[in-house]
Order: structure tokens, then C-alpha cells, then sequence
């Protein structure tokens, strides 16, 4: 399936169909998702109103580390199969993912000023997920930072491999060690500890994300690729040039 | 060996570059658990060094043992095998109450915890406060922790 979307011209017919769906599906869940989330759905029986950041910080936190394991597969698909177009797909999916991860870090410090009675801790769940978003910022630095571009690439890959242990770390963070921040409530052994009038906002929220993501990427990789096209044609030209 | 496609050659360098790398940060990660760990629980703070150093612990507040009108404030924190007396002179966070876990930064001398900052540990239930109270009253409420890592 990778050697068939791996054609440029096909993958980009494909991805034309995908992209408007896309926006149109981030719609038709972030709409009702923000209406229940703001003012449809119970505060907390502890935090209050407070809950309220839970719906943006739990479906931005799932799609950074999303988009990190992504960005890594699409690593390994470069490496191994040295397929041009899976390049394109990690370096267009960094910045939305640093973008996730940055909100993940900055509703959380806003939640935990008032819950915890500080802005930020040293504990294991937040150092890692720091940690993520040096690994995107990085990231994006590296692949841009070598005058060739196919070295930036394989550089920025391997990276994102190695980096990619960062990820199961995050999940069980709160598991394998004494954390301040609390445990899973969604994604555990035993079902959601998390009530139905909850989880809905919760889950909409977590969509609209995954489908703005999907949409963004798509644009930004017909971006790259049309930089690409457009560059290579200026190099033939100037070599042409040289000929006369 | 020799005939392996160069592909094949890729993947297998990477996956075994990447399982010696994931072997190398767990051994790692293992080895500095002590100093991972954000807080003690009270049973195993007996069992560190008395030094001057700031340290967490980390419990749920036990029923009937705070004293918000004494000054320094005190209270007992447990994990279930052991408690610790806690003396705290500053202002306890909104979500502090009996049962609640609660982490306390200071220092530990042998006999009393005198922290410097108390910070609330939420656990990982949401539910709307109606609900709650119902749970309350037909006495299905069940006290944390629901899990391990619920203070």
C-alpha cells in the first residue's frame, strides 16, 4: 500500500478528496464538541468549572504524541524504503504537532496553578512531555539545518527514532513512578474513570483535532512538495543555462 | 546474510539499533528511580537519610487529624502501611481536605514532616457533583484510592 501512495501524482489525487472531508468532519465535531464542552457539560464535583480545561488539554496531549508516533513511522518508511514522500509527511507534520504539544503544556500549567497550587513540577508525566517538544522543535531545526537537503532528512529521522522511546515513557509515566499529575482517567485498564457527560465533549474534541491535523498536513505536504517540484525545475534551468 | 536485500538490511540495522537503545533507557531509567520518582510515600521515608535537604511525601490526609486552628497548621498523611505527622505554616491549596492526597515539600527529622509548600494531588475521576452526591447517599461512594497512584 506504501509503494502504491508513494507516487506522487496518485497520492495527491487521493489527497485532494481527503482534504475537504477533512475540514468538513473537524466542523461537524468541533462545533457541537466546544457547545458541550463551554456550556453543556457539568462542572466536577471537585474542580469545578476548572474541568473545563480538560477538554482542550487531553485531546491536544493525545494527538502531540499521535503525531509524534506518525512523524517516527514515517521516519522508518524513509530510511528503510527511501520513499521521498514520507519525508515530506514527517517535516509537514512537526510544527502542527509542536503546536499540539505547547497547548498540551500551557492548559495544563493554567489548570495546575489552581488544582495543584503550582504552575509547574519537575515530576516525570510533565519533564517527559516537555521533553516532546524539544524533540519537535528539534526536530524542525536539524532537517533545515544542512545545506543538502536529503542529509537534513535522514539526520532529522534518525532523530525522530530515537526519540520515539519518549513516547511509552509519557503514558506510563504516571504509572511507573510517583507523579503529581494524576493517572490515566480514558485510555486504563478497568474503563474510563471519567463520566458520560464528560467522555462526549471529551471524545468530540479529541476528533476535531485528529481531523484538523489531518487537514493541516495535507495542505502543508502539498506545500513542500510543490517547493520541491518548483526548486528542481530552478536547478535544470540553471544547469540548462550553463550549457549556452 | 550476504544475500539480504539492502532494504532488509535497513530495517534490521534499525530495529536493532532501536532495540538496544530502548534496553539502554529502561536499564537507565530503572537505575535513577529514586531520583524519578516525584515524592515518598510516608512508609518509605523512614527509610531515607535524615539530611537537610528538601524532599516530597506524598499521602492522603488522614480523617481527623487536621488541625486548621493551631499554628503551624498539622495533619497526618498515610499510604495505607504508615503515616506522617506534617507541620505547615502557609496557605493549604483549595482542594485540600480530609482524604485527599496531598503532596508536602520539606524536611523530615525523624519525627515530624515540616513542610514549606503543600501541593493538592488530583486523582483521576471526573464525574459532576450531582452524581457524587447520589453515590454518597445510597452509600456507594468508594474512597480513593482507586488506584495505586491515586494521592
Amino acid at each position: 500500500m506504501f509503494d502504491y501512495l508513494a507516487n506522487p501524482a496518485r497520492f495527491q489525487r487521493i489527497a485532494n478528496v481527503i482534504r475537504p472531508l477533512a475540514w468538513l468532519i473537524f466542523i461537524i465535531t468541533l462545533l457541537p464538541g466546544l457547545y458541550y464542552a463551554f456550556f453543556n457539560s457539568p462542572a466536577d464535583y471537585q474542580q469545578g468549572e476548572t474541568v473545563r480545561i480538560m477538554y482542550i488539554h487531553v485531546p491536544s496531549a493525545w494527538m502531540a504524541l499521535m503525531g509524534y508516533v506518525l512523524m517516527a513511522l514515517m521516519a522508518l518508511f524513509y530510511l528503510v524504503w527511501k520513499h521521498p514522500l514520507a519525508d515530506i509527511a514527517a517535516r509537514s507534520m512537526a510544527l502542527p504537532g509542536a503546536a499540539f504539544a505547547f497547548i498540551t503544556l500551557v492548559t495544563g500549567s493554567l489548570w495546575g496553578a489552581p488544582m495543584w497550587g503550582t504552575w509547574w513540577v519537575w515530576d516525570a508525566r510533565l519533564t517527559s512531555m516537555l521533553i516532546l517538544l524539544f524533540l519537535y522543535i528539534g526536530y524542525m531545526v536539524l532537517v533545515d539545518s544542512f545545506d543538502r537537503e536529503d542529509r537534513g532528512s535522514k539526520a532529522g529521522a534518525v532523530l525522530l527514532l530515537v526519540g520515539v522511546i519518549n513516547i511509552p515513557i509519557i503514558k506510563f509515566s504516571v504509572d511507573w513512578w510517583n507523579t503529581l499529575h494524576q493517572g490515566a482517567s480514558v485510555i486504563r485498564v478497568g474503563g474510563p474513570l471519567i463520566d458520560a457527560s464528560m467522555l462526549i465533549p471529551l471524545l468530540l474534541m479529541a476528533a476535531a483535532a485528529k481531523w484538523w491535523f489531518i487537514a493541516i498536513t495535507l495542505i502543508r505536504m502539498r506545500t513542500l512538495m510543490g517547493e520541491r517540484r518548483l526548486q528542481s525545475r530552478l536547478a535544470s534551468r540553471r544547469e540548462g543555462g550553463a550549457h549556452d | 546474510m550476504a544475500k539480504m536485500s539492502p532494504k532488509a538490511r535497513r530495517g534490521l540495522g534499525i530495529l536493532a539499533v532501536g532495540a538496544v537503545l530502548a534496553v539502554a533507557v529502561g536499564l537507565t531509567l530503572s537505575a535513577l528511580e529514586d531520583t524519578v520518582v516525584y515524592f515518598y510515600d510516608p512508609s518509605t521515608l523512614a527509610d531515607k537519610p535524615l539530611d537537610d535537604r528538601l524532599i516530597r511525601v506524598g499521602g492522603l490526609v488522614v480523617e481527623g487529624s487536621v488541625s486548621t486552628q493551631t499554628t503551624p497548621i498539622q495533619f497526618s498523611l498515610s499510604d495505607g502501611a504508615a503515616e506522617v505527622k506534617v507541620v505547615y505554616s502557609g496557605i493549604l491549596p483549595d482542594l485540600f481536605r480530609e482524604g485527599q492526597g496531598i503532596i508536602a515539600e520539606g524536611r523530615f527529622d525523624g519525627q515530624v514532616f515540616t513542610a514549606e509548600t503543600v501541593l493538592a494531588k488530583h486523582d483521576e475521576t471526573y464525574m459532576p457533583k450531582e452524581i457524587a452526591d447520589s453515590l454518597k447517599d445510597k452509600g456507594l461512594w468508594k474512597d480513593q484510592p482507586q488506584s495505586d497512584n491515586a494521592y
